[in-house]
């Protein structure tokens, strides 16, 4: 019997050990996504005979005989489906999601919505419990409560600057059509689906090996394999797999394929096969002999005197490693004034070593890509690919493969999520090879393991910090003693640590500053760039040691803050004793914030003595609970340094209308709805609102050179590449409007009409736009929170928790909140659960995500979020970033919380329930015996 | 995910059909949630048509098969089973203690959890607090009665000898009749398991403790009637029972927390449902 498909028979029958998710993609239901394939996301839910399951766990064969609908057959259950879209109706859970933009990628939508489409009242009423089977690493949860239970509003689809503009792309994603990087067909990938094999990777089993040789003569006998890349394959190139403008910014230090394996995880060869599973079966053939070699899993050990070497192979200046006889990426050693005598005039001085953890990006859409070669463009090798940075990629296969820049392009589809993952090539360079090897489309997608084992995580930070400060308040001396931990490579190791150590200094006034750090490789998954790039690890500790000078002095934490933090026009000060000449106050909000979430806490406070049952009390909480409120603030520059290009194109379309190609990526950072909204501002004379912009991205056949969308870079410099485009092509409409129409109120011309006149004319009426990222701005965030801690089982709970953003005028406060308070519930993860254990063998232990807890709808409270009044006068309309930014100084501020509640100062992270529970039983502060009911969530 | 190294499907509960590299099959959301890069077969066991609960005047038999969406119904409180039999008061908290969502319950199975074995398994901490008692068969016609607590014996091992399959878990109606309670912490909120235990106090007198989730395996304090624990008592009953060894480690807490917190919730159970006064008495799990 049939399965049947959203009311159709499936035309094939399954393999015995296949999911039912693997089978509806390919009978063509490409909205059923795949984010763990382990049943903990949720992403690939759909409904057999009308109850829900994560199809990824559902054994194919049972679904013979029953119905399957999956997100696009959805509508089609129901009675009445609203709106009459392109796409028909909607089903009033999709209508939802769209009215309340319960999505940033968009990559959880189609799970989401297929669960909560099921509910009935009483599962409406416990969300938490109802909701924990779907994971959204965007949007913080908010959205989604407010789509869920149909409270969200819709924007104004023709909106502009200020108006809650819904995506462009809503419709799409709550359909299951729009595409992301693997949902493709023939009219993408030339041969789809029959020509398309599938790369699976062998990876090093041993932390430090050298290969001595590789026998594939095994795999490529297993049938369906077609061919085995390894080392000897791979172009005698060193290169990194992170990317930057400036190439030089990273250390040249790894092969596509190396002969010495650095990490547990590292790959060794790609077995390229017609299906998946023969892929698998030829890496599990292949025969690899490795000398294994002693490794050095710790900081502490590869900066011990004699340790064996990462990279000991290298040439420093070829390579631009800093020091590869003690495994040292890169370092950095300043002093700005006199630190010792800064503390030696302190009243009081703080001293302690905090630790940060490795945490991985988990965005939904795991790594993945597929490279072919185009007969019809003349052979060019085009690779389809989930990044943040085609162009970059672009230029690095480019590179990789001797290839003029031209006969290489990359595009994206949208993409799920990256929080700076995806400024890495980890799987286009074997795509590539592939592909140009053997003539056809090469497809490799990571599982979630590998996410954990072979891709990039935060970089672990050591800082030993010592401060000292005056009675009054004055900031004396700061001292930081960094390692930062880059692991078996240096991709981002140089550039995270010299961010980190910048606007963490760089945002307090204090005459006496010095750092000293060190990146540090170890045999174990390579670090990379992370949201914040450095700089949530040292506010972190910057933030922790504040808050402590504060209480030795007797000062408000706050107070303490604000006496040392800069303020509009301070020269901004870390490791360098002149400013940078193109950061600027180009507006200044760190005051307000502060205010903002000082008072939003004081609200906070007085709310709960007044409503001790509210939400907000402590009325409810028992003796045994410890309270505490806790803030911290970070600063953060609104474009990274050395250049950051954007281009962007605009055109009057005959329809009236207007076309805008911009080379930035969408991966859920909302830059799309930026980009219509700034061009639909500076066209609102002709009365062009969002919904008239036809926007695409992201493909380096579309636009000039575009450094991509990370450093917060969409909206400050390609919505300022966009902006100026946009402002010219108004000008241009209105200058040919005024001599083909004289003495006629421009504006009054309809546009197509517009347009056909200067079709007639032969005058295009298009403009580019360009911005290099320079000079750049500063914007702020604070955080408070509230916490309770029970001193009988170390739960925390939050009561409440407020972040300021100084994100200048917000071109779209509903999504800009989005970024808000996604950042907040990542950072939340990081600071409470989330953690990348590597074991005693280098090999990471923690590697699905039922061992990686990333925070569910049931852990993440509502933040309240306010924005401060600021205009940027570099941004465009006065606009600043705003996504990194908001993870910065949650862990701290948690921290300081936390030791506010219990007195007890914790110098490492996550902050876990154990944790905390062990701490206050050391310190004699933990309740043995239960007074009360222990709160079991 | 795909198990791509599995040839073939096959229809059956019969452990003379298993070989080596077959797998029972019943939810398959252990089987597909973690993969294999060496099975052959799945024989599945959901083909067997098991009634999934069926009970008489001696207690409860939950089929090895029946899926943790069915339990959840069976522990519906204001079902007529619920009234004639209290214990099951332990059923929905007990499911709710799965990270896995409702939507995953759909599939898993009792037996599933039981033969996954792991130390926060939430059927194995039912199962072993009612005092379950599994039907095992196995390959010539092999019959065997064993306790949950004892078929758990490790984390991820139990006494499953090669082709063995759990039939069947039989509640027995005294521990059906008796008053249960429930405690558990986690990491999170709604987390995985870092400590779960039941409590029981039987139509008897006695008081009956079953610990998992801290401990590598389910452990059982049993206490007469005539003997029944103080607070100090019940302490050196769980030194005495719970070595420092065997206190899980792994993500999901630390043993040192997981120690402490057995001690904690146990105390509290102890003061429920032994009536002691005071705070920690409260009803309701
Ligand atoms: C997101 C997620 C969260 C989860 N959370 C938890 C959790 O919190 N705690 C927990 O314990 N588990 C958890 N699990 C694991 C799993 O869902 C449960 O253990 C479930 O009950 C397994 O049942 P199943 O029928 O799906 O097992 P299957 O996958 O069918 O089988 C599991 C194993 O048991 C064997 N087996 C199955 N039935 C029998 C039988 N009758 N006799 C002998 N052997 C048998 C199989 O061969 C296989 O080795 C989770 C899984 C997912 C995907
Ligand atoms: S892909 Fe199925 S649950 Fe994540
Ligand atoms: S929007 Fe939910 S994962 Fe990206």
């Amino acid at each position: 019997m049939a399965i049947e498909i959203n009311g159709r028979p499936a035309e094939a029958a399954p393999r015995p050990g296949q999911c039912l998710r693997t089978f509806l993609r390919e009978q063509g239901a490409l909205g059923v996504k795949k984010g763990c394939d382990a049943g903990d996301c949720g992403a690939c839910t759909v409904h057999v005979d009308g109850s829900p399951v994560h199809s990824c766990l559902y054994p194919a064969v049972r679904a013979e005989g029953h119905e399957v609908t999956t997100i696009e057959g959805l509508a089609a259950t129901c009675a009445h489906p609203s709106g009459e879209g392109d796409t028909g109706g909607l089903h009033p859970m999709q209508q939802q999601f769209v009215d309340a933009q319960g999505f940033q990628c968009g990559f959880c939508t189609a799970g989401m919505v297929m669960t909560a489409a099921t509910f009935d009242a009483g599962q409406l009423a416990d969300l938490p419990r109802n909701l924990k089977g779907n994971l959204c690493r965007c949007t913080g949860y908010a959205a989604i409560e407010a789509a869920v239970t149909g409270t969200g509003r819709g924007g104004p689809a023709g909106g502009r600057l200020g108006d809650d503009v819904p995506s462009p792309a809503a419709q799409g994603i709550v359909t299951g059509a729009e595409r992301y990087t693997l949902d493709v067909t023939d009219a993408e990938v030339p041969g789809w689906p029959g020509a398309i094999l599938h790369a699976k990777l062998v990876r090093s089993p041993h932390a430090h090996a050298r290969i001595r040789s590789i026998d594939t003569s095994a795999a490529l006998a297993v049938p369906g394999v077609v061919a085995v890349f390894t080392h000897e394959d791979a172009p005698d190139l060193l290169y990194s797999t992170a990317q930057h403008e400036l190439v030089t910014d990273d250390p040249d230090d790894m092969r596509l394929f190396d002969t010495v394996a650095r990490f547990i995880g590292q790959r060794v060869a790609a077995v390229v096969a017609e299906t998946v599973a023969a892929a698998e079966a030829g890496g599990r053939a292949v025969v690899v002999d490795y000398e294994v070699l002693p490794a050095v899993l710790t900081p502490e050990a590869a900066l011990a005197p004699g340790a064996p070497l990462v990279h000991g192979d290298k040439d420093p200046v070829a390579t631009r490693i800093s020091e590869p006889s003690r495994n040292t990426a890169a370092q950095l050693h300043s002093e700005v004034g006199d630190v010792e005598a800064g503390l030696a005039a302190a009243d009081a001085v703080y001293e302690d070593t905090f630790r940060t953890h490795r945490v991985q990006h988990v965005a939904l859409e795991t790594h993945c890509s597929i490279a072919w070669t185009d007969p019809a463009d003349g052979g060019r090798l085009v690779v389809r690919s989930s990044t943040q940075v085609p162009f970059l990629a672009q230029r690095s296969l480019a590179r990789i493969f001797g290839l003029p820049l031209e006969a290489v392009r990359v595009v994206t589809g949208r993409v799920g999520g990256g929080f700076g993952g995806k400024q890495e090539i980890l799987t286009e360079d074997v795509v590539a090879l592939a592909a140009l090897r053997l003539g056809q489309p090469v497809q490799l997608e990571f599982t979630r393991s590998e996410q954990f084992h072979g891709s990039t995580t935060r970089h672990p930070f050591e800082i030993r910090v010592r401060a000292g400060a005056r009675r009054d308040g004055t900031l004396t001396a700061l001292a930081l003693d960094v390692v930062t931990e880059t692991g078996a490579y240096g991709n981002h190791g140089p550039g995270v640590m010299f961010h980190g150590c910048n606007e963490s200094v760089s945002v307090y006034r204090c005459a006496n500053k010095k750092i000293d750090a060190r990146a540090v490789y170890t045999h174990t998954v390579p670090s990379g760039a992370f949201r914040g790039y450095g700089l949530s690890q040292m506010i972190f500790a910057v933030e922790s040691a504040v808050d402590e000078l504060a209480r030795q002095i007797g000062m408000d934490p706050v107070q303490f803050r604000r006496r040392n933090m800069v303020r509009k026009g301070d020269p901004m000060i870390a490791s360098h004793p002149v400013p940078e000449v193109d950061v600027l106050y180009g507006s200044y909000g760190l005051d307000e914030c502060v205010a903002l979430v000082t008072k939003a806490l004081r609200r906070g406070r007085e709310r709960a003595r007044e409503f001790p049952g509210g939400p907000l009390g402590t009325g409810e909480l028992g003796p045994e609970w410890l309270v505490g409120e806790g803030t911290a603030l970070s600063m953060i520059d609104t474009v990274p340094p050395r250049g950051h290009h954007a281009h962007s194109r605009i055109a009057l379309l005959p329809d009236g209308r207007v076309s805008l190609d911009v080379g930035t990526a969408e991966f859920g950072n909302g830059t799309s709805t930026v980009h219509v909204q700034l061009a639909a501002t500076a066209l609102a004379g002709f009365g062009i609102g969002a919904s008239d912009v036809v926007l695409r991205n992201a493909d380096t056949a579309l636009t000039d050179h575009d450094t991509g969308a990370f450093g917060s870079t969409g909206t400050v410099v390609a919505g300022k590449a966009t902006l100026a485009a946009a402002e010219e092509l108004a000008r241009r409409i209105g200058a040919f409007a005024a001599e083909a129409y004289p003495g006629q109120d421009p504006a009054g011309v309809p546009l197509a009409e517009l347009a056909a006149e200067a079709a007639r004319r032969g005058a295009g009426l298009e403009a580019e736009g360009r911005w290099g990222g320079t000079p750049r701005s500063v914007a702020f965030n604070v955080h408070g929170f509230r916490v309770a801690v029970h001193r009988g089982t170390g739960e925390l709970q939050i009561l409440q928790s407020v972040q300021a953003a100084d994100a200048g005028v917000v071109v779209n406060p509903r999504q800009c909140r989005g970024q808000v308070e996604g950042g907040i519930a990542q950072a939340l993860g990081a600071a409470l659960w989330e953690e990348v254990r590597i074991d005693e063998t280098g090999r990471v232990a923690t590697d699905i995500l039922r061992q990686y807890h990333v925070p569910t709808f049931a852990d993440v409270p509502r933040s309240e979020v306010y924005f401060a009044h600021t205009s940027d006068e570099l941004g465009p309309l006065g606009a600043k970033s705003m996504s990194e930014s908001p993870f910065n100084p949650v862990a701290p501020a948690l921290a300081n919380a936390v030791r506010a509640a219990t007195g007890l100062r914790f110098t490492e992270l996550p902050i876990t329930r154990d944790r905390i529970y062990l701490a206050l039983k050391e310190a004699g502060l933990a309740e043995s015996l239960p007074t009360g009911r222990t709160v079991t969530a | 995910m795909d198990l791509n190294t599995i040839e073939a499907w096959v229809p059956t509960a019969d452990p003379d059909e298993w070989r080596q590299g077959d797998a029972w099959l019943a939810g398959g959301t252990v089987l597909y949630s973690y993969g294999s890069q060496t099975l052959r077969r799945l024989l599945d066991l959901t083909t067997a048509g098991w009634e999934p609960v069926t009970q008489d005047d001696g207690g409860i038999t939950l089929a090895s098969t029946c899926t943790v969406a069915r339990v959840w119904e069976l522990g519906d409180p204001a079902s007529a089973t619920a009234a004639r039999w209290p214990g099951l008061a332990v059923v929905r908290p007990c499911c709710d203690a799965f990270v896995a969502s409702f939507k995953i319950w759909n599939l898993s199975t009792v037996g599933g959890n039981i033969a996954t074995s792991l130390p926060a398994g939430p059927m194995t901490s039912l199962a072993a607090g009612l005092d379950g008692v599994a039907t095992l068969w196995g390959p010539h016609g092999g019959l065997r009665e064993l306790p949950v607590a004892e078929l758990v014996t490790g984390d991820g091992a139990n006494a499953l000898a090669p082709g063995e399959l759990i039939r069947s878990i039989r509640l027995p109606a005294h521990a059906l009749e008796a008053r249960t309670a429930f405690r558990r912490l986690s990491l999170s909120n709604l987390g995985r398991s870092g400590v779960l235990l039941i409590g029981r106090r039987d139509r008897d007198g006695g008081f009956v403790l079953t610990v998992t989730a801290s401990t590598k395996r389910p452990v059982q304090l049993r206490f007469p009637a005539g003997a029944l624990p103080d607070a100090p008592g019940l302490a050196a009953a769980i030194d005495a029972a719970i070595p420092a060894a065997l206190y899980h480690d792994d993500i999901h807490g630390h043993p040192a927390w997981r120690r402490d917190m057995t001690y904690r919730l146990a105390e509290e159970l102890r003061r429920e449902l032994l009536d002691v006064p005071g705070p920690g008495s409260q009803e309701g799990a």
